[in-house]
């Protein structure tokens, strides 16, 4: 309200001015007119900046649907708890430690080292962190919540919340810091190299993907998810209609996380929002095609993931790079998923909703494209360091978690116990359970033995 | 008396219960059951790998006839239940001992 009419204030001050003028004064102009102006962008760029985060928030509930229709029934209910609890445990470790490790004063271009529960803010004083801070906080958790999904069905919840507010913490931040520090207080070595990316498909989907490799390494496949001649056998989502939602809600709150990135109301956003949702579209295509070729069927799993995995790709280069190439990153982010999926399996490791395929996986695959098809040309050491990025990523990312996991395994146990997972990680974990008005009909196709 | 198991598709319900209907047959309990015979499952894809549905949706309706109408009923389901089709299910005719309905306490061909 105070902002508002402050806004009409302005504008009706600026009016009376103009008539005054009209009689001894010259016009107004935008250069004396500037400090109104700019004025009206500051608040534009708020607003822009705090929508888009509103809208990247709504991510959270899209990763939720996409795991919970992917997995079974009887571990809904832990489903739900993951991805909310991530949110809460991200929001209170990002505002206490991480928003300081990865935008604070940076002297070493490694992490920062100020801006702690959020002490850049003063009462009075210029509220931008706030908008920024709320800006950086769903990134973050989109980090941590793309983890949830490769290591569902399985995982002791208490190690996950631990996990949860480290990945906010400290894992996520470090990159992050290298990669985007001086978008405020920091500084970090990566960008200063030229590192493209725009929003995050390295920062946020690799980190959050490398991740989850490393906690589906360290759980161990699902039971009865490889057969005792070793082949994968599916154990079928519960709700695939739940799975889709997600994926359009994840579509829709990319429409922030991409765009918004901008921080500022500007019209780059368009370029932006058109790149984004070229590459989803041939994303979802490519995928459906090979899909279709290689298994005789246009499968719905498969074509999600290839919508997801366009989005994640053009994540990096959405501002710089055309939509024409927009087209061409999504296609190839939309056949590498199918390939990826199929062999994460083959490799033994069990990742019920393709998080590593879609983050990890097509999030270097984006970063890389980001480079190779800049607007403004591109060369060898751009490639190089796009590629440097990718893998400083990785080597940063997959130790430091794997490590987690092999501590939280040691000390609490990181899986739930035969019995636990076979009676469903609802009953066990939260005693209840998701569909209490509907018997189980199917154990998703889970055979033990 | 008789106990008659129909397993039919699940489609075809509507079709048998107005033939048993004009029967004269009052009652029948349905259920959703999951099986399979000479039709076994088919194939179906998930996220890239192939599984076979072994247990396909059937209806399962069970009714309690008087033994003298069994050839009448079990012809009337046998044809209003047909597609021609593998999968189309089977019935089971087994004898009953006894009866009763709750409410009264009415025993044999009465209770039914």
């Amino acid at each position: 309200m105070k902002k508002k009419s402050m806004l009409f204030g302005l504008t009706m001050f600026s009016l009376a001015g103009a008539s005054a003028a009209l009689a001894a004064d010259p016009a107004p102009t935008a250069i004396s007119n500037k400090a109104a102006i700019d004025l009206v962008q500051t608040h534009a760029n708020y607003v822009w900046t705090l929508v888009a985060a509103a809208l990247v928030f709504f991510m959270q509930a899209g990763f939720a649907m996409v795991e919970a229709g992917f997995t079974r029934a009887k571990n809904a209910v832990n489903i739900m708890m993951k991805n909310l609890m991530d949110f809460c445990m991200g929001s209170i470790a990002f505002w206490a430690v991480g928003f300081g490790i990865m935008f604070g004063a940076s002297e070493t271009g490694w992490f920062g080292t100020s801006g702690f529960f959020l002490s850049d803010f003063t009462p009075g004083g210029d509220p931008w962190v706030l908008a920024f801070w709320m800006f950086q906080v769903v990134f973050c958790a989109t980090a941590a919540t793309i983890v949830s999904g490769a290591m569902a069905e399985r995982t002791n919840f208490i190690c996950y919340m631990i996990y949860s507010a480290l990945i906010s913490a400290v894992i996520y931040p470090v990159f992050g810091s290298w990669a985007w520090g001086s978008l405020f207080h920091g500084g970090g070595w990566l960008e200063k190299l030229g590192f493209i990316d725009f929003a995050g498909s390295t920062v946020v989907h690799s980190v959050g993907g490398w991740a989850a490799l490393a906690g589906a390494i360290v759980l161990g496949p699902r039971l009865g998810k490889f057969g005792k001649d070793g082949k994968a056998r599916p154990i079928l989502g519960h709700n695939i209609p739940l799975a889709s939602l997600g994926v359009f809600i994840l579509w829709l709150g990319w429409f922030g996380f991409n765009p918004g990135s901008t921080t500022t109301a500007d019209k780059s956003i368009a370029m932006i929002f058109v790149n984004t949702n070229l590459a989803a579209a041939a994303g979802g295509i490519l995928a459906m095609i090979v899909s279709w070729i290689k298994f005789g069927k246009p499968e719905v799993g498969m074509t999600l993931n290839g919508a997801l995995a366009g989005l994640v790709a053009i994540t990096a280069g959405c501002n710089n790079v055309s939509p024409t190439s927009a087209v061409i990153i999504g296609a190839i982010a939309g056949t590498v998923v199918v390939f990826s999926v199929l062999f994460i399996e083959r490799i033994k490791i069990d990742d019920p909703v393709g998080a590593v395929s879609v983050h990890g996986v097509c999030g270097a695959v984006g970063t890389l494209c980001a480079g190779i098809f800049n607007i403004g040309g591109t060369s060898l050491s751009m490639i190089g360091v796009q590629a440097l990025g990718i893998a400083a990523a990785f080597l940063w990312t997959f130790p430091t978690a794997y490590g987690l996991f092999v501590i939280l395994d040691k000390v609490l146990g990181l899986r739930v116990s035969r019995e636990e997972e076979i009676e469903g990680l609802d009953h066990a974990e939260h005693g209840g359970v998701a569909y209490p008005d509907f018997g189980p009909s199917t154990q998703g196709g889970l055979q033990l033995g | 008396m008789k106990k008659i198991e129909a397993i039919i598709k699940p489609f075809q319900l509507d079709n048998v219960k107005d033939a048993l209907n004009e029967l004269g047959i009052k009652g029948m309990t349905v259920s959703e059951v999951r099986g399979y015979g000479r039709q076994r499952g088919h194939k179906e894809i998930y996220r890239g790998a192939e599984y076979q549905t072994e247990f396909l949706p059937k209806i399962k309706i069970e009714i309690v006839i008087d033994a003298a109408m069994t050839e009448k009923v079990v012809e009337e389901i046998r044809k209003s239940a047909n597609t021609g089709k593998v999968g189309d299910g089977k019935i089971f005719v087994t004898p009953i001992e006894s009866a009763i309905r709750i409410r009264t306490g009415e025993r044999g061909k009465d209770a039914v």
